[in-house]
Protein backbone atom coordinates (compact mmCIF):
# COMPACT_ATOMS: atom_id res chain seq x y z
CA UNK A 1 0.00 0.00 0.00
CA UNK A 2 1.41 3.87 -0.71
CA UNK A 3 1.39 6.62 2.09
CA UNK A 4 -2.16 7.27 0.77
CA UNK A 5 -4.39 9.60 2.89
CA UNK A 6 -6.73 6.18 3.56
CA UNK A 7 -3.75 4.72 5.33
CA UNK A 8 -2.94 8.09 7.31
CA UNK A 9 -6.96 7.22 8.45
CA UNK A 10 -6.48 4.24 9.43
CA UNK A 11 -3.81 4.74 11.38
CA UNK A 12 -5.26 7.51 13.18
CA UNK A 13 -8.36 6.09 13.60
CA UNK A 14 -6.10 2.94 15.39
CA UNK A 15 -3.88 5.43 17.42
CA UNK A 16 -7.04 6.68 18.82
CA UNK A 17 -8.39 3.54 20.63
CA UNK A 18 -4.56 2.98 21.12
CA UNK A 19 -4.41 6.32 23.54
CA UNK A 20 -8.30 5.55 24.97
CA UNK A 21 -7.62 2.42 25.34
CA UNK A 22 -4.46 1.40 27.08
CA UNK A 23 -4.71 4.61 29.47
CA UNK A 24 -7.83 3.52 30.42
CA UNK A 25 -6.95 -0.06 31.38
CA UNK A 26 -4.04 1.32 33.51
CA UNK A 27 -6.48 3.28 35.52
CA UNK A 28 -8.74 0.21 35.93
CA UNK A 29 -5.94 -2.01 36.99
CA UNK A 30 -4.81 0.59 39.48
CA UNK A 31 -8.15 1.01 40.84
CA UNK A 32 -8.11 -2.53 41.50
CA UNK A 33 -4.29 -3.21 42.75
CA UNK A 34 -5.66 -0.79 45.59
CA UNK A 35 -8.32 -2.70 46.60
CA UNK A 36 -5.93 -5.79 46.08
CA UNK A 37 -3.61 -4.34 48.52
CA UNK A 38 0.39 -4.96 47.76
CA UNK A 39 2.22 -8.42 48.55
CA UNK A 40 3.94 -7.98 52.02
CA UNK A 41 6.48 -10.66 52.74
CA UNK A 42 6.61 -11.83 48.56
CA UNK A 43 6.28 -15.18 50.11
CA UNK A 44 4.59 -18.01 47.71
CA UNK A 45 1.98 -18.39 50.23
CA UNK A 46 1.59 -14.62 50.15
CA UNK A 47 1.95 -14.08 46.53
CA UNK A 48 -0.60 -17.02 45.62
CA UNK A 49 -3.10 -14.69 48.45
CA UNK A 50 -2.46 -11.94 45.95
CA UNK A 51 -2.76 -13.71 42.85
CA UNK A 52 -6.51 -15.05 43.25
CA UNK A 53 -7.24 -11.76 45.11
CA UNK A 54 -6.51 -10.40 41.67
CA UNK A 55 -8.17 -13.08 39.62
CA UNK A 56 -10.99 -11.85 41.99
CA UNK A 57 -11.53 -8.49 41.69
CA UNK A 58 -13.90 -7.19 38.51
CA UNK A 59 -11.70 -3.75 38.30
CA UNK A 60 -8.97 -6.01 37.32
CA UNK A 61 -10.72 -7.91 34.55
CA UNK A 62 -12.12 -4.61 33.10
CA UNK A 63 -8.79 -3.27 32.89
CA UNK A 64 -7.55 -6.59 31.08
CA UNK A 65 -10.56 -6.44 28.53
CA UNK A 66 -9.69 -2.47 27.95
CA UNK A 67 -6.07 -3.84 27.59
CA UNK A 68 -6.13 -6.32 25.09
CA UNK A 69 -8.68 -4.06 22.71
CA UNK A 70 -5.52 -1.45 22.92
CA UNK A 71 -3.15 -5.00 22.06
CA UNK A 72 -5.01 -6.12 19.30
CA UNK A 73 -5.83 -2.45 17.67
CA UNK A 74 -1.98 -1.88 18.25
CA UNK A 75 -1.17 -5.43 16.23
CA UNK A 76 -2.93 -4.16 13.40
CA UNK A 77 -1.31 -0.69 13.17
CA UNK A 78 2.05 -2.52 13.13
CA UNK A 79 0.99 -4.89 10.43
CA UNK A 80 1.73 -1.32 7.83
CA UNK A 81 3.46 1.21 10.57
CA UNK A 82 6.86 1.73 11.88
CA UNK A 83 7.19 0.63 15.90
CA UNK A 84 9.22 3.26 16.10
CA UNK A 85 6.25 6.00 14.58
CA UNK A 86 3.83 4.14 16.31
CA UNK A 87 4.99 3.87 19.78
CA UNK A 88 5.72 8.01 20.60
CA UNK A 89 2.33 8.75 18.62
CA UNK A 90 0.81 6.29 20.96
CA UNK A 91 1.95 8.78 23.68
CA UNK A 92 -0.86 10.89 24.23
CA UNK A 93 -2.07 8.31 26.39
CA UNK A 94 0.14 9.65 28.94
CA UNK A 95 -2.10 13.10 29.11
CA UNK A 96 -5.42 10.45 29.03
CA UNK A 97 -3.85 8.22 32.16
CA UNK A 98 -3.22 11.73 34.00
CA UNK A 99 -6.88 12.88 33.07
CA UNK A 100 -8.51 9.45 34.15
CA UNK A 101 -6.25 9.23 37.02
CA UNK A 102 -7.29 12.69 38.50
CA UNK A 103 -11.19 12.31 37.53
CA UNK A 104 -11.45 8.59 38.40
CA UNK A 105 -8.75 7.92 41.35
CA UNK A 106 -8.70 11.56 42.77
CA UNK A 107 -4.71 11.25 42.08
CA UNK A 108 -3.12 15.09 41.92
CA UNK A 109 -2.21 17.31 38.82
CA UNK A 110 0.54 19.23 39.22
CA UNK A 111 0.97 22.29 36.86
CA UNK A 112 4.77 21.17 36.50
CA UNK A 113 2.70 17.49 35.55
CA UNK A 114 0.65 19.83 33.00
CA UNK A 115 3.80 21.31 31.59
CA UNK A 116 5.19 17.52 31.13
CA UNK A 117 2.10 16.42 29.39
CA UNK A 118 2.15 19.68 27.25
CA UNK A 119 5.77 18.38 25.93
CA UNK A 120 5.03 14.88 25.55
CA UNK A 121 1.60 16.22 22.99
CA UNK A 122 4.55 18.71 21.15
CA UNK A 123 6.91 15.55 20.60
CA UNK A 124 3.75 13.81 19.64
CA UNK A 125 3.01 16.50 16.77
CA UNK A 126 6.10 16.74 15.48
CA UNK A 127 6.17 12.47 15.31
CA UNK A 128 3.10 12.64 13.11
CA UNK A 129 4.72 14.78 10.93
CA UNK A 130 6.96 11.86 9.71
CA UNK A 131 5.96 9.26 7.36
CA UNK A 132 4.63 6.11 9.59
CA UNK A 133 6.39 3.69 7.52
CA UNK A 134 10.15 3.77 6.24
CA UNK A 135 11.14 0.62 5.61
CA UNK A 136 11.14 -1.00 2.12
CA UNK A 137 7.66 -3.09 1.79
CA UNK A 138 7.91 -6.97 1.15
CA UNK A 139 6.38 -7.90 -2.06
CA UNK B 1 14.78 -0.82 45.95
CA UNK B 2 11.96 -2.82 45.46
CA UNK B 3 10.45 -0.06 43.27
CA UNK B 4 13.38 0.39 41.72
CA UNK B 5 13.30 -3.39 40.14
CA UNK B 6 10.19 -3.25 39.07
CA UNK B 7 9.91 -0.73 37.13
CA UNK B 8 13.59 -1.51 35.33
CA UNK B 9 11.29 -5.24 34.89
CA UNK B 10 8.19 -3.20 33.04
CA UNK B 11 10.82 -0.99 31.11
CA UNK B 12 13.04 -3.84 29.62
CA UNK B 13 10.48 -6.81 29.35
CA UNK B 14 7.93 -4.31 27.90
CA UNK B 15 10.06 -2.86 25.39
CA UNK B 16 11.70 -6.30 24.54
CA UNK B 17 7.89 -7.43 24.07
CA UNK B 18 6.61 -4.96 21.91
CA UNK B 19 9.69 -5.35 20.01
CA UNK B 20 9.64 -9.31 19.63
CA UNK B 21 5.63 -8.55 18.55
CA UNK B 22 6.12 -6.24 15.91
CA UNK B 23 8.85 -8.40 14.56
CA UNK B 24 6.17 -11.33 14.15
CA UNK B 25 3.88 -8.86 12.80
CA UNK B 26 5.89 -7.63 10.25
CA UNK B 27 6.39 -11.29 9.09
CA UNK B 28 2.21 -11.60 8.82
CA UNK B 29 1.73 -8.73 6.99
CA UNK B 30 -0.14 -5.84 6.25
CA UNK B 31 -3.72 -6.08 6.97
CA UNK B 32 -6.34 -4.67 4.43
CA UNK B 33 -9.26 -6.92 5.20
CA UNK B 34 -11.07 -5.54 8.67
CA UNK B 35 -14.21 -8.54 8.45
CA UNK B 36 -14.16 -10.37 11.19
CA UNK B 37 -13.67 -13.93 9.79
CA UNK B 38 -10.43 -12.54 8.34
CA UNK B 39 -9.32 -10.64 11.77
CA UNK B 40 -9.38 -14.65 13.47
CA UNK B 41 -7.46 -16.01 10.24
CA UNK B 42 -4.86 -12.71 11.23
CA UNK B 43 -4.72 -13.61 14.73
CA UNK B 44 -4.53 -17.56 14.25
CA UNK B 45 -1.55 -16.65 12.10
CA UNK B 46 0.04 -14.62 14.05
CA UNK B 47 -0.09 -17.46 16.66
CA UNK B 48 2.11 -19.65 14.94
CA UNK B 49 4.99 -17.20 14.66
CA UNK B 50 7.56 -18.39 17.33
CA UNK B 51 8.15 -13.85 17.76
CA UNK B 52 5.08 -13.67 18.98
CA UNK B 53 4.96 -15.86 21.34
CA UNK B 54 8.52 -14.66 22.85
CA UNK B 55 6.70 -11.30 23.13
CA UNK B 56 3.73 -12.60 24.86
CA UNK B 57 5.62 -14.00 27.67
CA UNK B 58 7.65 -11.26 28.02
CA UNK B 59 4.71 -8.81 28.15
CA UNK B 60 3.20 -10.85 30.59
CA UNK B 61 6.18 -10.73 32.74
CA UNK B 62 6.05 -6.65 32.77
CA UNK B 63 2.09 -6.64 32.91
CA UNK B 64 3.03 -8.66 36.47
CA UNK B 65 5.56 -6.34 37.29
CA UNK B 66 2.95 -3.30 36.61
CA UNK B 67 -0.07 -4.68 38.66
CA UNK B 68 2.97 -5.05 41.32
CA UNK B 69 4.26 -1.30 41.10
CA UNK B 70 0.62 -0.56 41.35
CA UNK B 71 -0.46 -1.93 44.43
CA UNK B 72 1.85 0.61 46.15
CA UNK B 73 1.99 3.68 43.90
CA UNK B 74 -0.41 6.06 41.60
CA UNK B 75 -0.86 5.51 38.24
CA UNK B 76 0.09 8.69 37.33
CA UNK B 77 3.50 8.21 38.38
CA UNK B 78 4.31 4.28 37.36
CA UNK B 79 2.97 5.06 33.67
CA UNK B 80 5.03 7.99 32.94
CA UNK B 81 7.89 5.84 34.63
CA UNK B 82 7.64 3.51 31.94
CA UNK B 83 8.05 6.19 29.12
CA UNK B 84 11.66 5.18 29.59
CA UNK B 85 11.26 2.69 26.95
CA UNK B 86 10.98 5.21 24.26
CA UNK B 87 14.60 5.45 24.60
CA UNK B 88 15.15 1.75 24.53
CA UNK B 89 12.39 1.06 22.20
CA UNK B 90 13.71 3.64 19.16
CA UNK B 91 17.54 2.23 19.48
CA UNK B 92 15.63 -1.54 19.86
CA UNK B 93 14.06 -0.19 16.10
CA UNK B 94 16.74 0.71 14.49
CA UNK B 95 19.00 -2.20 15.67
CA UNK B 96 16.17 -5.43 16.13
CA UNK B 97 13.53 -4.06 13.32
CA UNK B 98 16.06 -2.39 10.96
CA UNK B 99 13.85 0.78 10.31
CA UNK B 100 15.35 4.18 9.58
CA UNK B 101 14.36 6.61 12.21
CA UNK B 102 14.60 10.33 10.40
CA UNK B 103 16.24 13.45 12.35
CA UNK B 104 12.69 15.12 12.76
CA UNK B 105 11.63 11.67 14.59
CA UNK B 106 14.19 11.54 17.31
CA UNK B 107 13.47 15.25 17.98
CA UNK B 108 10.22 14.21 18.24
CA UNK B 109 10.54 11.25 20.40
CA UNK B 110 13.57 13.10 22.99
CA UNK B 111 11.17 16.01 23.23
CA UNK B 112 8.23 13.45 24.56
CA UNK B 113 10.62 11.78 26.57
CA UNK B 114 11.84 15.04 28.18
CA UNK B 115 8.39 15.73 28.60
CA UNK B 116 7.92 12.27 30.64
CA UNK B 117 10.77 12.82 32.84
CA UNK B 118 8.97 15.99 33.85
CA UNK B 119 5.54 14.35 35.13
CA UNK B 120 8.31 12.30 36.28
CA UNK B 121 9.93 14.78 38.42
CA UNK B 122 6.60 16.14 39.54
CA UNK B 123 6.16 13.28 41.82
CA UNK B 124 9.24 15.10 44.37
Amino acid sequence: MTDSPGLHFKTFLLIVMIVVFAPLGNVLLGKGMKTVGPATHWAAADLWNVFVRICSSGYIWLGVASLMTFFVAYMLVLTWADYSYVQPASSFSYAMVALLGYLLLGEAITPLRCLGIGMICLGVLIVGHTPPRTTAVKV
Amino acid sequence: MREFLLLCVIVVAGTGGELCVTRAMKQIGEVTDFRPSALVRFILKALVVGWMWIGIAMMTVAFFALLAALSFENVSFVVPVTALSYAAGAVGAVLFLRERISVQRWIGVLIVCAGVTIVLLSKH
